[in-house]
């Protein structure tokens, strides 16, 4: 999401599934849509049937290649030196969209003297500390212009903007806060509105790109010219005044060292090509659960606040006015960042949250690094952490190096599973690979284990937030049975105890737990707490006690509450909107009456850009949302993602600040400067510009640069998780992993149900005919994976659809793919491939590299018992990495307290 | 005479050739069976309005329901991101509430245990309250590199993306109340 918040100043897809029919061309990448997402699908066949051309970019020839007027089968880990080479493309044919480039993006501002680029500096930006593999951000900035007058605490900013580099700070993942406002610039900058000035972002991104030739493309990407060539003409013929095209995105994305660099030069290409808050454009993220949008929305994550304010940090945070220092005098409407947190804190704390205490503020918790998951997994190993919840969640299986995970869970004092079947993670105390190596056994794992069933999600009633930011409530249909309870019973009933066994004490560290607004009606024999109370707490609530209507309502004097404010009028008129359901026959091509989605119902985001500088439509083709000069005010097909009555000709005074500042032709409300940013000067750590680097684990040099991967790479080193060496003899094959339409994740809702179990009954792996005749592999037998983690069997499925890479010099790169939803319970058994992966994150996200990795192939099974240790170990003498071996439960070999839970 | 022409009628090869349905598609292919058979859809007591929990289309659901137990779920034809289809996924969901190997009970393993045990729902909730507490105790921080943090790292949590917005705000609401900042969730993987 950082590829998409800093670009555009909000982290959600940008349209809505249903306005694919209206793309004149597709492209899908990086997403296996049709097997993933088959209903949304639809949308893209509606599109076909319409005319649209669909091209698949991807390694592997899916269900939605067999679909798409074209196939590319580039090589994994490529798809930054696909799209630069688009870019270079648009750029040197000026086939980019003017009108719409100048007025709406950044590619006017002027960029600091002091930035260096890649191109200038082999493979690294300027400000890199290779002791902290880090970069100082501050030569990347813009070249201020005139200073922001109306910025209230200079001083304060300024020092804001210097520990924003500190290393502590960028380990807290400030990329994810920009899921809705984009990253704080201290003013806006110079521009050019001519474009010529060397230093106009516009030059910069056309030096950057200068090597992003169709043959360096070819090279890079292992595909024809004249496929790239094809999917140049398509993309750029339907993109203009009368055409848009879409792209759309998955995990195939986002699961990279660089993976936010990805969705970045996507985002770059489709602001030249003005595709951005148009009907038909748009980049279209599949998020690949049916809530995952929610969960960053109201997160939980370590680094975010609901509405993505950041968690506050020790550093940067220590009373409410340092926390929105940054946003203090901002333009945009991040600017209100100060009303969005009182509101947060009045609806945590109510009347105990007061201006004399700061509203509380000091109640909340203080980060000051990376406490992501996997790093916590790590902490857990080493005996840090002592008690662990799951909730709905199976790391044994869906996270990467399953054998990490199970150490981690193997050294708790404790672990509470709330799930439906009894999923490995409940059970890695009593069965799994390692009591078959004998690395694990019950007698040394002290964890004490609670499995707590769960509800469906026909037992209890909620909203999920979907792909495009929809809310939509689910009612009750039945009672969960025996003791299964929804998770917001769990937890409001904890919440409930903790506060009963603290009520008499007097230490201030209780105060938060014993002051916290916890009194939500509830239902029923079992005592449920009604969803609705919570969703209008969410949505907020004025002076008069009545739902708040739109965030714009929130004070920053503690007269309103709101939960999370980009949530704020799913409860307007004290009506549930997100449970509305007009059919769709009834409503408009919005659908603006179904559910309710964030910002404000807006379905579309950025759709002031639908229309002309002057607000007209950029054409009747493509028109949607335009200014209607009689009434005053923008109207069209959606909610205008624009102040209604902002004139397309208001030019902000001096001294604006916040929305104010922001000029009618500011498409991209959420930025700091109202524009796209082609070039990012802050919002991530490894970069303003997307450059190609090679994956962790890749079998090829890179081609553009002497560095090879992305040299921010965070890795967590230890013996349980080795990394493959690049270029290595030993581990020679490319391997992703993917799902299947049949299958869910880690397969706790799916391998345990009998028709999906038989429509997809095990665990395979997809090689080429090249592959299988080179290692002697034959269809339907056994075929044994090996990595530094370990090695795991499947059956080997010879198929076409993989395809062989051959580069210009001569190497032939072969791939291999792999379903990753198999482990050992269920009704549908195998191995687990993500026991075969490492773990190696984007430093933007602390999300895992698993679309990409290395591993060697041999017929037959593997090895049994302690041998498949020896094997293993054998692999990594070869290949030149240090040991795997482990003490007790995955602890060090000396270490005397294995075996006793945690340390703490 | 009329016992014969209602022998030959239920025939279908006979209605086949003799009715208005050569292709035997339609009328000519029913049988008694048939027209005693009534949906499932169609005597249910109620239908409740969903959403399908598995990728993040946002599928809307019917939920068929009769004397309390739900009979059947499918595609709502109202909703304009989905008009009614589910993909196998979708459509397996009935199976995911109605699962005979579902585990609907509270299940215990105590240190170094080697089997599952029994345990009453609010004793389980006592015992983690208790636990809680305690881990909360062990891992708190005042300060850390001299910088006011006031939390614990003794807790960590990590929910899947099927949460309910709701379920992930009570729980990010109480796990910072309470000083428990390791709090993840699969959109981060």
């Amino acid at each position: 999401m950082p590829g998409l918040g800093a670009s555009f100043g909000r982290g959600g897809a940008t349209n809505y599934l249903e306005d694919l029919a209206n793309s004149d061309c597709i492209v899908i990448e990086g997403s296996n849509m049709a097997e993933c997402h088959p209903v949304g699908f639809q949308w893209v066949s509606e599109a076909k049937a319409r005319g649209a051309k669909i091209v698949h970019i991807d390694p592997r020839f899916t269900r939605t290649s067999a679909i798409a007027d074209l196939h590319v089968p580039l090589r994994m880990g490529t798809d930054i030196a696909f799209l630069g080479g688009l870019i270079k493309y648009v750029l040197d044919n000026e086939l980019y969209f003017k009108d719409y480039v100048v007025a709406y993006t950044n590619a006017a501002a002027l960029v600091s003297e002091d930035f260096v680029d890649t191109e200038d500096f082999d493979g690294l930006f300027s400000g890199f500390d290779p002791e902290k593999s880090q970069y100082d951000e501050t030569s990347w900035s813009y070249d201020p212009g005139e200073q922001d007058s109306a910025t209230e605490h200079p001083g304060e900013a300024a020092s804001q903007e210097d520990e924003e580099d500190s290393p502590e700070v960028q380990a807290s993942d400030r990329g994810q806060t920009h899921g809705s406002g984009g990253p704080t610039i201290p003013s806006k900058p110079h521009r050019d509105e001519t474009l010529q000035h060397p230093r106009t972002v516009f030059q910069v991104l056309k030096r950057h790109f200068a090597r992003y030739t169709p043959e360096m493309v070819s090279e890079v990407c292992g595909i024809e010219p004249e496929v790239f060539e094809q999917v140049a003409q398509w993309v750029t013929a339907n993109s203009n005044r009368d055409r848009t095209t879409a792209w759309v995105y998955s995990v195939g994305w986002t699961q990279h060292s660089v993976g936010a660099q990805y969705i970045r030069t996507c985002s770059i290409l489709q602001l030249l090509l003005g595709n951005i808050g148009r009907p038909g454009g748009g980049i279209m993220a599949l998020r690949g659960h049916a809530s995952i949008q929610g969960s960053t929305d109201v997160p939980t994550l370590f680094n975010l606040l609901p509405g993505y304010l950041p968690m506050p940090h020790a550093a940067q945070h220590s009373s409410l006015e340092e926390y929105v220092a940054d946003a203090a005098g901002k333009a945009g409407f991040w600017g209100n960042k100060r009303a969005y947190m009182t509101s947060l804190l009045k609806a945590w704390w109510g009347d105990a949250a007061t201006a004399e205490n700061d509203f509380a503020f000091d109640y909340i918790p203080k980060i000051n690094g990376d406490h992501s998951s996997y790093r916590t997994i790590a902490d857990m190993i080493e005996g840090k952490v002592s008690g662990y919840f799951l909730v709905g969640e199976n790391p044994s299986v869906g996270h990467p190096n399953g054998r990490m995970n199970r150490f981690g869970l193997a050294n708790l004092d404790w672990l509470v599973v709330r799930d439906l079947q009894m999923i490995e993670s409940a059970t890695f105390w009593q069965q799994g690979p390692e009591h078959e190596t004998g690395e694990l056994a019950p007698e040394t794992i002290g964890t004490e284990v609670f499995f707590m069933p769960a509800a469906t999600h026909v037992e209890k009633e909620g909203t999920f937030t979907q792909t495009q930011r929809v809310l939509q409530w689910r009612h009750k249909a039945v009672e969960p049975p025996n003791d299964a309870r929804s998770d917001l019973w769990f937890y409001y009933h904890l919440g409930r105890i903790l506060r009963e066994r603290l009520k008499d004490s007097t230490d201030p560290r209780d105060r938060p737990l014993l002051d916290l607004t916890w009194d939500y009606p509830v239902h029923g024999e079992t005592q449920d707490p009604d969803a609705a109370a919570v969703l209008r707490e969410i949505n907020g609530v004025g002076p008069d006690g009545r739902a708040l209507s739109s965030y714009l309502e929130m004070k920053d004097d503690g007269s309103t509450s709101g939960g999370c404010w980009i949530y704020c009028g799913v409860y307007a008129d004290e009506v549930n909107q997100a449970a509305r359901r007009k059919p769709a026959k009834e409503m408009g091509v919005a659908g603006s009456e179904w559910g309710w989605a964030w910002p404000l119902n807006r379905r579309m985001l950025y759709n002031r850009a639908s229309a002309d500088p002057e607000g007209r439509p950029w054409s009747e083709r493509k028109a949607y949302v335009w200014w209607d000069e009689e009434a005053g005010e923008w109207t069209g097909k959606d909610v205008p993602d624009f102040e209604k009555t902002k004139r397309p000709d208001y030019v902000p005074p001096e001294g604006a600040r916040a929305q104010d500042a922001l000029a009618g032709t500011d498409p991209f409300v959420m930025q700091g400067d109202g524009k796209g940013w082609l070039y990012a000067p802050a919002g991530l750590v490894d970069g303003p510009l997307p450059t190609h680097y090679e994956p962790v684990e890749s079998v090829v040099e890179n081609a553009l640069y002497s560095i090879q991967a992305n040299p921010t790479v965070e890795r967590i080193p230890g013996p349980w998780n080795r990394e493959n060496p690049s270029r290595s003899e030993v581990f020679p094959f490319q391997v992703t992993t993917y799902r299947l339409t049949e299958h869910h994740t880690a397969g706790g809702m799916s391998r345990t149900l009998p028709y999906l179990s038989e429509l997809q009954p095990e665990f395979f792996v997809e090689v080429s005919p090249e592959l299988a005749r080179l290692r002697g592999l034959s269809n339907g037998e056994y075929a044994t994976l090996v990595s530094s983690r370990t090695a795991i069997e499947a059956k080997v499925l010879v198929t076409e659809r993989m395809r062989p890479i051959r580069l210009r010099g001569g190497q032939v790169v072969h791939q291999i793919g792999m379903p990753y939803h198999w482990s050992y319970a269920g009704i549908s058994t195998g191995d687990s491939a993500n026991d075969l992966l490492g773990i190696a994150l984007d430093s933007n996200t602390h999300i895992q590299e698993d679309k990409v990795s290395t591993a060697d192939i041999v017929p037959g099974r593997r090895p049994r018992g302690p041998e498949l240790l020896e094997f293993v170990e054998s692999y990594r003498r070869r290949a030149g990495v240090e040991s795997g071996r482990v003490g007790v439960n995955g602890r060090d070999p000396v270490d005397a307290d294995a075996g006793e839970g945690s340390r703490l | 005479m009329a016992t014969v022409k209602t022998w030959l009628d239920s025939w279908p090869v006979y209605r086949q050739l003799t009715g208005a349905d050569p292709f035997g598609r339609g009328a000519a292919a029913r049988s008694k069976a048939t027209d005693a058979t009534v949906s499932r859809t169609a005597t249910a007591d109620r239908v409740v309005k969903t959403v399908c929990p598995f990728c993040a289309v946002g599928c809307a659901q019917n939920v068929y329901v009769k004397d309390e137990q739900i009979v059947q779920i499918e595609g709502d034809p109202d909703s304009p991101i989905n008009r009614g289809r589910l993909c196998p996924k979708g459509s397996a969901t009935k199976q995911l509430v109605t699962s005979p190997t579902r585990v609907t009970t509270v299940r215990y393993r105590r240190p170094y245990g080697t089997e599952w045990e029994d345990l009453d729902l609010d004793t389980a909730m006592e015992m983690i309250a208790d636990r809680v507490l305690a881990a909360r105790e062990k891992g708190w921080q005042v300060e850390d590199g001299g910088k006011r943090v006031n939390r614990t790292m003794g807790i960590a949590s990590l929910g899947g993306a099927t949460l309910d917005n709701e379920e992930n705000y009570l729980m990010k609401k109480l796990y910072s109340a309470m000083g428990a900042i390791q709090i993840e969730n699969q959109a981060r993987i």
